[in-house]
């Protein structure tokens, strides 16, 4: 008999609706991934089972982790499907949601929410215009490749997910938005919102919110230095809270 | 003279280079931008681009300058660009990368602090930036966050999540706005905008698999071309000689990879058994290097491709028999490949299971790009009145052939041309959209309105998704990289057959809420609608230019097939038809472009 691949998947027709669970007997095929698993399901959309049923709702894009859209819980942890490669997940694979975004179907959550907190904390560099004034500030190889690794971030939100803190009661930003605080802050010309910046990551759902539990760091697909950036972007953030506080 | 309108509201459709460059340029004017995206525009397949963008900034005392730029950008096009835009983005080149680097994007270094640059194909000139291999996620991050800035600010809005249907055209064929479908409610709406700019990128879905992103199924400027725009140089597709061929599509490995020092090989010997580390290197047949001494490994793609295509299906050399070659970077050492290489050897790693610091790669061509598109002229404006295209959806820079990190200077060079020339367009404009009479929205919408009942009531027999997997198949075999007039045609008539079976297709899933295979069936058929552009086009020019390539007709015939071809879309026979414009060499004489020789 052909080796197959068993995949049990929880749907949920839309945000009011209940989930339920629905198992899929897939034929194996060198070198698939979670992502190939699901478009062999829309070919041929049939329970394992034998009942009839829909394609799979997710969401997803460049197929590479990069660009963010596929992120949801594989075997209960958070990750990308695209680099989930079936020969090394433990049979039957389960893909859910992630548990703490609106499910918008199956398993399409929305995390507008990380594009939001961008806005609050003004990740940007805000240059003069875009009409042609010369070259940026000269940066040493060094900052460069301290600087790069943080900007590789891909919104995916699964340092969110994963974060034990991150719940509607603590309403905490997250590690990604503290991070790219700290990339922007670095930055020679992005500096001059540092103090915005800092102010917006104090108070409720601020940075202090972070448990240390670390799981952030261990579930990003980017290896970001999330927790580096979460204890330094922390004394910043003291240090400006003391200056305001004697500023009255 | 029309009236002046004070602040014009434009819509730009699209989120990644091209469209985000539009609409910095548009807010910062003044204007007031709706944003159109299918998916959030920070996950825009402009992420993918790794290597890097070229601007002959000439940091290395190399004596290169933006005319150098110029003359390679049109001779790796094989002289069918028309050269005056050409010219202006070569001169543009070095101001982009300046203002991408005040932005913050982290580009690599020399000890100095100065921008590094390295060389890529088709090239003898150090000329590409980059930001480790991940340039494009870099550069679209830094024009994402301008838009934030923006946003905040109250001067754009996105629509994220938003499919553009199709645009709204008055009885004068003028664009008044645009039909789009939210992803999730499913709801059709009309948006008023008093111009137009599609940034809608690539059609890799048409080819099944490619390097291209999910969204990349060139459906919008399909339903644009069956609206009456001119669509232009079809047959010129790109396909990138190394790619990871992998089960749900085909994963670039950058040209940066051969950039950094990486060499093509397979055994000298057909069927060699060894492990490749077992194969002395004189048992190793290094064929571009053999073949093309100048250029070696950075040889334009398409060059690239139809040797890896020689070697494999003509000399029979294939690694173990198979479709693919080495790629081989062992011989440089881990840190200088973690330092400039690390995003795309993770990738592979990450995908294949293999490191590629220890093991060589095995690639094989896989289709990458479309240098056809969307007619613009020298402004960026398609033929119908206020709508403008920029980005890979448009066709003006790269001729029959792209040269390697040019795709980013160009999408935001477009954009930086179709923004500012909307809003001069939109200013003009003898009424505002807000003036047109709403029957002409309420029937765009109607129509559109009307094809999603029917499409959602189809009861036969076809399922969509096996109907794109033969599409794939079909084109994918016949419309790439070696083309015969035989298998065109016959490509033709499947692809009739293909658009029958569409209409004898069944929704499994029948709801009104994020129905996604309903969204792609429909992307599937401008999909479709657009192939038969591409293998028409291609069975028509019987000559060998760039990429587009026919043993029967090997050589470049400039006296009968310098022009440009449009195609248009004949709506009462349902098909495309052509016509053909000559190409503007004003600036630089044709030659015969060859690359196993300086030129």
């Amino acid at each position: 008999m052909a080796k197959t691949v068993i995949i049990k998947i929880k749907r949920q027709d839309s945000p009011k609706t209940q989930s339920r669970w629905e198992e899929f007997e897939l034929t194996w095929k060198p070198g698939m991934n979670v992502i190939s698993a699901m478009m062999e399901i829309a070919a041929n959309p049939v329970t394992r089972s034998g009942k009839a049923t829909t394609p799979i709702a997710y969401d997803s894009n460049c197929l590479e982790e990069v660009c963010g859209s596929c992120a949801m819980l594989i075997n209960g942890r958070a990750r990308m499907a695209c680099s989930a490669l079936v020969d090394k997940l433990e049979q039957p694979i389960t893909l859910e949601p992630f548990s703490k975004f609106p499910v918008v179907r199956d398993l399409q959550v929305d995390r507008n929410v990380i594009f939001e907190n961008l806005k609050r904390v003004k990740a940007w560099v805000p240059v003069d215009g875009t009409y042609d004034l010369g070259s940026g500030p000269r940066m040493s190889p060094k900052e460069q490749e301290e600087t790069y690794p943080v900007s590789r971030c891909i919104s995916c939100c699964c340092c969110m997910e994963a974060c034990p803190q991150f719940n509607e009661s603590t309403g905490f930003v997250g590690a990604a938005t503290i991070a790219q605080v700290r990339l922007f802050n670095q930055h020679p010309t992005g500096a001059a919102l540092k103090h915005e910046r800092l102010q917006a990551l104090m108070g409720d759902g601020g940075i202090q919110e972070c448990g240390f539990a670390q799981n952030c760091v261990e579930v990003c697909p980017k290896d970001i230095p999330l927790t580096k950036a979460i204890a330094d972007t922390g004394r910043e953030v003291m240090k400006q809270a003391i200056k305001d506080f004697f500023r009255g | 003279m029309g009236l002046i309108m004070a602040n014009p509201k434009i819509i730009v459709v699209g989120g990644g280079l091209a469209g985000l460059a539009a609409v910095i340029k548009i807010a910062e004017a003044g204007g007031n931008v709706d944003l159109f995206s299918i998916v959030p525009v920070k996950r825009s397949h402009s992420v993918c681009a790794q290597g890097g963008i070229n601007a002959a900034k000439n940091l290395k005392g190399e004596g290169d300058t933006p005319l150098l730029h110029f003359d390679d950008t049109i001779y790796g096009g094989d002289f069918l660009a028309n050269q005056p835009p050409v010219k202006a983005m070569c001169e543009a080149a070095p101001g982009i990368i300046d203002l991408l680097d005040r932005m913050g994007v982290p580009f690599n270094r020399t000890p100095e602090g100065l921008l590094d640059f390295r060389r890529f194909g088709g090239t003898l000139f150090n000329r590409t930036a980059f930001a480790g291999a991940t340039t494009g996620q870099q550069l679209l991050y830094a024009l994402d966050e301008q838009v934030r800035r923006y946003e905040a600010e109250g001067r754009v809005t996105k629509y994220e999540h938003w499919e553009f249907l199709s645009a709204v055209l008055d009885g004068n064929k003028t664009c008044r706005g645009i039909c789009a479908m939210d992803l999730r409610t499913m709801e059709v709406r009309t948006f008023p905008a008093d111009a137009l700019i599609i940034a809608t990128g690539g059609i890799g879905a048409i080819f099944g698999k490619s390097t291209n992103s999910v969204v990349c199924t060139g459906s919008a400027q399909s339903a644009l071309y069956q609206q009456g725009c001119y669509y232009a140089n079809a047959e010129f597709i790109q396909v990138h000689p190394t790619s990871i061929p992998g089960e749900d599509k085909l994963r670039l490995m950058s040209e940066s990879a051969r950039g950094e020092g990486g060499r093509v090989w397979v055994p000298k010997n057909k069927g060699d058994k060894r492990d490749w580390k077992s194969i002395p290197a004189a048992e190793r047949f290094y064929f571009l290097e053999e073949w093309y001494p100048k250029y070696g490994n950075l040889v334009p793609r398409d060059v690239a491709t139809r040797a890896i295509h020689r070697i494999v299906y003509e000399e029979g050399l294939g690694i173990d028999g198979q479709a693919m070659v080495y790629l081989d970077l062992t011989h440089i050492d881990r840190a200088t490949l973690d330092r400039k290489l690390e995003g795309i050897l993770e990738i592979y790693e990450k995908f294949v299971g293999d490191d590629p610091r220890e093991v060589p790669m095995k690639i094989f061509p896989g289709m990458h790009y479309t240098m056809g598109g969307l007619w613009v002229d020298y402004k960026q404006a398609t033929n119908i009145a206020g709508i403008y295209a920029c980005g890979e959806c448009d066709y003006s820079i790269h001729g029959a052939n792209r040269l390697g990190a040019n795709s980013l200077v160009s999408c935001i060079n477009g954009g930086f041309i179709a923004g500012p020339e909307a809003v001069q367009y939109a200013k003009n404009a003898s009424k505002s959209a807000d003036a047109v009479p709403s029957s002409v929205f309420d029937a765009e919408r109607k129509r559109q309105q009307d094809a999603n009942t029917s499409l959602m009531s189809a009861n036969g027999t076809e399922n969509p998704f096996k109907i794109w997997r033969e599409l794939g198949e079909l084109m994918t075999k016949n419309v790439t990289v070696i083309r015969y007039n035989k298998n065109l045609k016959n490509t033709d008539a499947k692809l009739v057959e293909l658009l029958d079976r569409f209409n004898h297709i069944n929704m499994s899933d029948r709801s009104m809420w994020a129905n996604t295979s309903f969204i792609f069936t429909r992307q599937l058929y401008n999909m479709l609608q657009l192939s038969r552009v591409i293998a028409q086009g291609a069975a028509m020019r019987d000559e060998s230019r760039g990429a587009h390539y026919k043993p029967d007709f090997p050589d470049r015939d400039d006296k009968n097939w310098l022009k440009t071809t449009k195609a248009y879309f004949a709506a009462d026979a349902d098909e495309p038809r052509f016509e053909f414009e000559p190409v503007d060499v004003s600036l630089i004489p044709p030659r015969p472009r060859r690359y196993d020789a300086a030129k």
